[in-house]
């Protein structure tokens, strides 16, 4: 239970690198960018490309390296499969042979691509979240996909519940503690058992987390609607996105060094 | 005499109208409350008391009769957002009415909604967060508020769309003692020096005597309306209503009946109780 | 004895940047049949003290006794302490589940593992103390009224039997009419169930009423106990820490104060009718 209350949505670490004030949706089109080039690029130079640029975004975002590290670890056992996928189930020139177990060289050089891939995805795409507050991100959202409108996509619909989730993710993170300290105080036991029993004990948490939440959701849109809610019509915005010469300079040294990178490695 | 702010004419309203269910939770209320009072609305649960709240917003409208709310008839379709400008709502549960995740954002929502361009939203941000003494905390959660603070997010999400009138319905109910002083010196603070309208639905007698008048409500029908001395005078009506009086205004009904008749049947506070028994000599 | 609290603390986070101190060096003792008010603001760590009452938390230092036995130690299971130690919780209603009112109540009473055939009477019988009509047995308790939901809530509870409930704000939200009843309600069960009470409150004027004695928290520690008369004496202190007097103690020390020759220890609405009339008929 305690574990539940320590995941921060995002994980967003507050602070103030020119990383962290670049207008959201700079950072957003440049991970973007940066995504493309790493299906584009096959080469290891051209991975030790693209891992020059996050070294560089780190360096400036002043992030300490063990956050980083940390988004890493829950990718270890894919990392491995990754890895001895390739290895063995790749066919050419055989380095090493045990039993019938053979590993080539194709797939060895296969296999370490594929990680370098994968790691340097989610270290990009982890600098974005910890150096961008969840409200951030959505508005940036909101802002790129808002031309989209006019293909059916509800920009400000989609913006609207990711921050609803985000207000009400610590309450019923809070609610369904409660909730489960009741049941035990009632002898529910969590605990014991085979996994049909596991799964039945959690009924008497889930049904009343539900109802609570449909009250809750509920109580909410009368709430919006006497504030005036009535969609994304017309309305204004407390807080605009503004794109400064910072943004403009840092979305034209990344798009220059992906156009670059993609043509030569 | 100008035309009141609120008024109410003749209103019923029943919910899911019309079906075997059908359930009448207001009957033939006839209403008037003028700009700048402070009306408290007393009843138990399911008297009535918050379907009437709701009309005041138009997030219901009258099954018959009508409620006008500065000069606009609530069942006029097209003018619905003007009411609820004018109409600010505070509700029970502080936790199910903050929609941001930060503080200044929320109370920004209702402006947003508005279309107020955005300087003007961040002036009147700061003027409410500073109004309910919440500037502090502005860029706080509202999970990491305690509940007479969220009432008071609330409460200033609703000034800063600048309403004549606040309605809350039960804004004390779930909160401690200290939240709810909080919630009745902003509430009083919005009235008196404000001069905005408030309509407060309470169970709370020690919340009620505050009031310019008192409506009780029992049933779907107003049964008793009145300054709050005029009211709570009543203790036996009040009594069986199964509502609370004042511990000193029951005491002196008690010794009324005892014929100790030199006890005014209207005492409210304990001042009140102290300078009668200092003044009989 | 039947409870007996030694020496406990209990961290919130321990070992986090967010790590706090909800109980500081807590001692109390519980006798059986007592009603006890225990107050204190928000945050005090009332709530706290009362999840180790019946092994919801576990202390960070310190022991708690349930007839002289540890509630943590081998001799006794969780589950024995729980059904011999009710809890009720702030808004009880949130937590219902139950297809039926009859399937909710009999969820705690199934737990403890009493035998089916047993089930329907212990339902009936909790359900007859809060004063509900057993013909809602059958129905969905999400269709009932809020007053009813809460009592069903409670039913679920005292299904269990327990001999010492503990009932946190059970009144929160009430109106006064639900308020009257649940506190009679309790007041019963004190009175000829014999069910040792732990009542969580802010109202003063409830607690005053009912208790027979007060412990009063503030920042995780115990600062006051005794019987309400005693406790009352320290109003000034008790609205310094953010708590309530009630009204009649407040009137009679005022009236004190004015040089009228009143007793102030009382708090009851009767008894300061008594001194009043003292008061009344020297005039």
């Amino acid at each position: 239970m305690a574990m539940m209350r320590n995941i921060t949505i995002g994980q967003y670490i507050p602070g103030e690198s020119v990383i962290h004030r670049l207008d959201p949706r700079t950072k957003i089109i440049a991970t973007f960018l940066y995504i493309v080039l790493l299906f584009l690029v096959n080469t290891f130079s051209g991975y030790a490309c693209s891992a020059l640029l996050i070294l560089l975004a780190v360096a400036l975002s002043r992030l300490p390296i063990k956050y980083i590290l940390r988004g890493i670890r829950p990718l270890a056992f894919i990392i491995i499969l990754t890895l001895s996928l390739h290895f063995f189930m790749t066919e050419g020139h055989v380095i090493f042979q045990v039993g019938f177990l053979k590993v080539t060289q194709e797939g060895v050089v296969r296999g370490l691509m594929m990680v370098s891939r994968l790691v340097l995805l989610v270290v990009g795409t982890s600098i974005l979240t910890l150096t961008t507050s969840p409200i951030l991100l959505t508005d940036g959202i909101e802002s790129l996909l808002k031309p989209l409108k006019g293909l059916g996509v509800p920009a400000h619909e989609l913006a609207m519940m990711m921050t609803i989730a985000l207000r009400f993710i610590p309450t019923l993170i809070e609610e369904t503690e409660k909730i489960m300290k009741a049941q035990m105080a009632r002898g529910a036991d969590f605990e014991s058992g085979n996994i049909f029993q596991r799964a039945k004990s959690l009924i008497p948490i889930l049904i009343p987390l539900f109802i609570n939440a449909f009250r809750r959701a509920d109580d909410l849109a009368v709430a919006m609607e006497a504030r005036g809610y009535r969609g994304g019509e017309g309305r204004t915005r407390f807080r605009v996105l503004r794109f400064t010469y910072k943004d403009v300079v840092a979305l034209i040294f990344v798009a220059v060094f992906v156009v670059v990178v993609s043509i030569y490695f | 005499m100008a035309e009141a702010l609120i008024k109410f004419t003749d209103v019923s309203f029943s919910y899911s109208a019309d079906s075997p269910q059908e359930f009448e939770a207001l009957t033939g209320i006839n209403l008037e409350i003028e700009a700048g009072e402070f009306v408290a609305v007393l009843g138990h649960n399911g008297s009535g008391k918050s379907t009437l709240a709701k009309h005041i917003n138009a997030l219901l409208v009258p099954t018959a009769g009508n409620v006008v709310v500065a000069g606009i008839d609530t069942r006029d379709f097209d003018r619905v957002w003007e009411i609820r400008q004018n109409v600010g709502m505070v509700f029970q549960n502080p936790d199910n009415q903050l929609v941001a995740t930060t503080v200044e954002e929320d109370v920004a929502f209702g402006p947003e909604n508005l279309g107020i361009p955005t300087p003007e939203i961040h002036r009147r941000v700061d003027e409410a967060l500073e109004l309910v003494g919440m500037n502090e905390f502005r860029l706080r959660s509202p999970h990491q508020l305690s509940g007479g603070q969220k009432q008071r997010v609330a409460i200033a999400g609703m000034i800063a769309m600048r309403p004549r009138c606040i309605v809350l319905d039960e804004p004390t109910a779930m909160l401690d003692p200290v939240g709810r002083q909080e919630v009745m010196d902003t509430v009083l603070k919005l009235n008196r020096q404000e001069g905005i309208t408030i309509v407060l639905i309470t169970h709370a007698m020690e919340e009620a005597i505050l009031a310019d008048r008192i409506v009780v409500m029992e049933e779907g029908r107003v049964v008793l309306t009145g300054v709050p001395r005029a009211v709570f005078s009543q203790v036996e009506t009040l009594t069986q209503l199964r509502l609370d009086v004042p511990q000193v205004t029951a005491l002196a009904n008690r010794l009324r009946q005892r014929g100790y008749d030199q006890i005014p049947n209207n005492i409210l506070t304990i001042e009140e109780m102290v300078n009668v028994l200092c003044q009989l000599e | 004895m039947p409870i007996r609290v030694e020496g406990l603390s209990y961290i919130y986070n321990a070992g986090q940047p967010m790590e706090k101190l909800a109980l500081n060096n807590v001692s109390l003792a519980i006798e059986d049949g007592e009603f006890i008010g225990l107050i204190g603001h928000t945050g005090s760590g009332k709530s706290t003290l009362v999840q180790h009452l019946n092994g919801l938390l576990k202390p960070t230092k310190g022991r708690i006794y349930l007839d002289g036995v540890d509630i943590h130690s081998k001799e006794i299971t969780l589950r024995s302490v729980r059904q011999q130690v009710g809890m009720v919780f702030q808004y009880p209603e949130y937590q219902l589940f139950g297809e039926t009112v009859f399937e909710d109540v009999a969820f705690g009473p199934k737990n403890m593992g009493v035998p089916e055939h047993q089930l329907a009477e212990r339902v009936e019988w909790a359900l007859n103390l809060v004063g509900l009509d057993i013909g809602l047995k059958d129905r969905s308790p999400f269709e009932l009224s809020g007053g009813q939901k809460r009592k069903v809530a409670i039913a679920g509870v005292i299904a269990m039997q327990p001999r010492i409930l503990i009932l946190d704000e059970p009144t929160a939200g009430l109106d006064p009419k639900g308020r009257d009843e649940v506190l009679s309600l309790v007041s019963r069960l004190h009175q000829e169930e014999k069910t040792t009470i732990i009542l969580v409150s802010h109202s003063m004027e409830d607690i005053a009423r009912l208790a027979t004695r007060l412990v009063v928290m503030a920042n995780g520690e115990i600062v006051l106990e005794g019987t309400p008369e005693a406790v009352f004496q320290h109003a000034d202190y008790l609205e310094r820490i953010g708590l309530g007097v009630p009204q009649m103690k407040k009137l009679l020390q005022a009236l004190q104060e004015q040089g009228f020759d009143v007793h102030p220890d009382h708090y009851t609405i009767e008894a300061a009718e008594g001194e009043i009339v003292k008061i009344l008929e020297t005039k």
